[in-house]
């Protein structure tokens, strides 16, 4: 007899279609895995916890001090792989490291953004990866707590974490006086439950302080007024993942996998139109016809359409334009979109784009914390226009009326999720217009613009 | 009433938080209610709310906040469908649409033997195994084709003797 647990295990990914491919180029994070060596002992057996006894001088060396340590992640160009692309070791200097009271780092793990699965994967394969970036943060900010909020709805990935940080606490990496050093770090992972404005990072606070995820104003900035109104760092996943290797073989060495402004290695999950959806780790810098390329290339029989390069809120890139881009934050926000998270999301040239705009300004929609009214009020009016045009009951006037909703939105708001549903309408307007036009009559009885 | 096990689940969670800070497990708490009793009552808010020393409206707004928390009482299974973009593009819809042919009902409806909840939802963070399903909140299942979800209903009913 088999049981429900049973059957529900038969369709529990194993990470070879998305991870464990030999598609990679050069990885650092994704390198070696299999599934199975996700434990502390495999993860040393690779390199693991080196980086963290380089810093306390405990691999024979002198060790680091903090400066050295952010300096080392400054030289590396290691930008937030969250979304924003904010230089992390300029961040990290933000702390006010000498401030007296408790302080806290914080990894966002929130990974809601639609088309975007990397740090799931890194979390399931190598969760030890994560632990060691974040306590080589904590010593460099002089932080003593730090806590991973980890999207609700991966809760296998939350106990994965959970299991590894409990063999990282047994084996002296974290908890008090780390490997005989007078340094101290304690790690707590903390599970979301299903709301995407909780990845927006002080939305991500309020919900760790226990309360509805609503966005706070900034300033003041979370390296001021953060958790429980402390100084707080908070990194995305990936970044805090690329720190050890950074650490083990230097800054330049990291730059130097990439190109400038642009260091080291970058995962894009590349989802859509393509034979093989997945997680591809390669250096930022590198053609999208390569990536492309690796994912299988566009669906069998079908030709490339349109690329939203950086997860769902980044504005939509036609063929002609992604196909001359290199996948790095400068090259995509040159072309007029952004790298975002690096979700990859491929449309070919099967797919109505006025249908495609309709199922994400629902997503935003359903999702705005409703704090502010330009968000609250105007993510609904996008989705029934949209939905309007869709169902053919479009308006002449629809067109400009999309285009003024989204502009009013657009900079109105306390956080970024009014721009993140702005963004994509602007842009499919902008390069689909004639989409929408063949989609609303042009004999419509109504000459009202009223949503 | 909350049982003794349950205030010793809850107990290892608020222990990850300053003592003065014990608001923070209440997310925590509200999921491990949740899969213990199947959904978030008003009497469960108010347990946890004394717990945790927490207005119990406190409580009953992240109940509410929070897309995963089922405010009534689900199907035995509650079958959460992927249709954001991403899915969508991979068949998403289709898998929707397949289950409510299969089990005989819309989405946000229960089957009349109460096993199975049905819900569409949004980005699950699994895009590259699209289609993709969560079942009751915990257990992600991935490239549901149409062939697959009737594996996972039949077995699901085989299990539970129905």
């Amino acid at each position: 007899m088999t049981t429900a647990a049973q059957v529900l295990s038969q369709f529990q990914a194993t990470g070879v279609e998305t991870c464990f491919h030999d598609r990679h180029i050069d990885p650092q994070i994704y390198a070696g895995l299999n599934g199975s060596n996700w434990r502390l002992q495999d993860y040393e057996a690779r390199g693991g916890y080196q980086a963290l006894k380089k810093i306390l001088g405990k691999d024979g060396g002198e060790g680091l001090n903090q400066d050295q340590v952010i300096a080392t992640v400054k030289e590396s160009g290691l930008r937030g792989r969250g979304g924003a692309g904010f230089p992390t070791g300029l961040k990290w200097s933000f702390m006010p490291r000498q401030f007296p009271g408790q302080k806290y780092l914080v990894c966002n793990s929130d990974e809601g953004e639609p088309g975007t699965c990397k740090d799931r994967d890194i979390l399931m394969f190598n969760p030890h990866i994560v632990i060691e970036g974040m306590i080589i943060a904590g010593f460099a900010m002089g932080i003593s707590v730090g806590y991973n909020y980890i999207h609700g709805e991966i809760f296998q990935v939350y106990e994965r974490f959970e299991a590894a940080l409990e063999e990282a606490r047994a084996a002296g990496y974290l908890g008090s006086n780390i490997l005989g050093s007078n340094f101290s770090f304690q790690l707590h992972a903390h599970h979301g439950f299903g709301a995407y404005i909780c990845g927006e990072e002080t939305a991500l606070l309020e919900s760790l302080e226990g309360k509805k995820g609503q966005p706070r104003f900034k300033p003041p900035f979370p390296a001021s007024f953060g958790l429980y109104g402390k100084p707080t760092t908070i990194n995305n996943t990936e970044t805090f993942a690329a720190v050890p290797w950074i650490i083990r073989n230097g800054g330049a060495a990291y730059l130097a996998c990439g190109k400038p402004n642009n260091g080291g290695t970058k995962i894009f999950s590349v989802s859509g139109d393509v034979e093989r959806p997945g997680n591809y780790e390669i250096p930022l810098g590198t053609p999208f016809a390569k990536l492309l390329e690796l994912a299988g290339g566009v669906r069998k029989g079908r030709q490339l359409k349109a690329v939203i390069p950086g997860g769902s809120s980044s504005p939509v890139l036609p063929a002609s334009v992604i196909m001359e881009c290199t996948m790095d934050y400068d090259s995509i926000a040159k072309a007029g979109s952004m790298l975002g998270s690096g979700a990859v999301i491929v449309m070919d040239d099967s797919r109505c784009m006025v249908e495609s705009l309709k199922r994400l300004s629902y997503f935003y929609m359903h999702e705005s914390c409703g704090q502010c009214t330009p968000c609250r009020e105007g993510t609904g009016w996008l989705w029934r226009l949209v939905d309007r045009i869709h169902r053919g009951e479009g308006r002449p006037a629809d067109m400009d009326l999309l285009d003024n909703v989204a502009s009013n939105i657009m900079g109105r708001t306390i956080c970024a999720l009014g721009d993140a549903a702005a963004m994509p309408v602007r842009a499919m307007l902008k390069h689909y217009r004639h989409e929408f036009a063949a989609m609303i009559r042009t004999t419509s009885p109504q000459a009202t613009t009223s949503a | 009433m909350i049982s003794e096990a349950t205030k010793a689940r809850f107990a290892r969670e608020v222990a990850k938080y300053p003592a003065e800070q014990k608001q923070s497990a209440v997310m925590a708490c509200l999921a491990i209610v949740q899969q213990e009793q199947g959904y978030v009552s008003q009497e469960s808010e108010a347990g946890i709310a004394e717990y945790l020393g927490m207005p119990e409206i406190a409580v009953h707004e992240v109940t509410t906040f929070y897309n995963m928390y089922n405010q009534q009482p689900v199907g035995k299974y509650k079958l959460n469908v992927c249709t954001n973009l991403p899915c969508l593009l991979r068949d998403g819809g289709k898998a929707l649409e397949h289950l409510e042919h299969k089990l005989g009902i819309a989405a946000g409806e229960t089957t009349a033997d109460g096993m199975f909840t049905l819900q569409e939802c949004e980005c699950l963070g699994a895009c590259a195994d699209a289609p993709v399903m969560l079942v009751n909140d915990r257990s992600m299942c991935s490239f549901m084709s149409g062939e697959k979800l009737d594996q996972l209903v039949d077995n699901l009913r085989t299990a539970e003797g129905k």
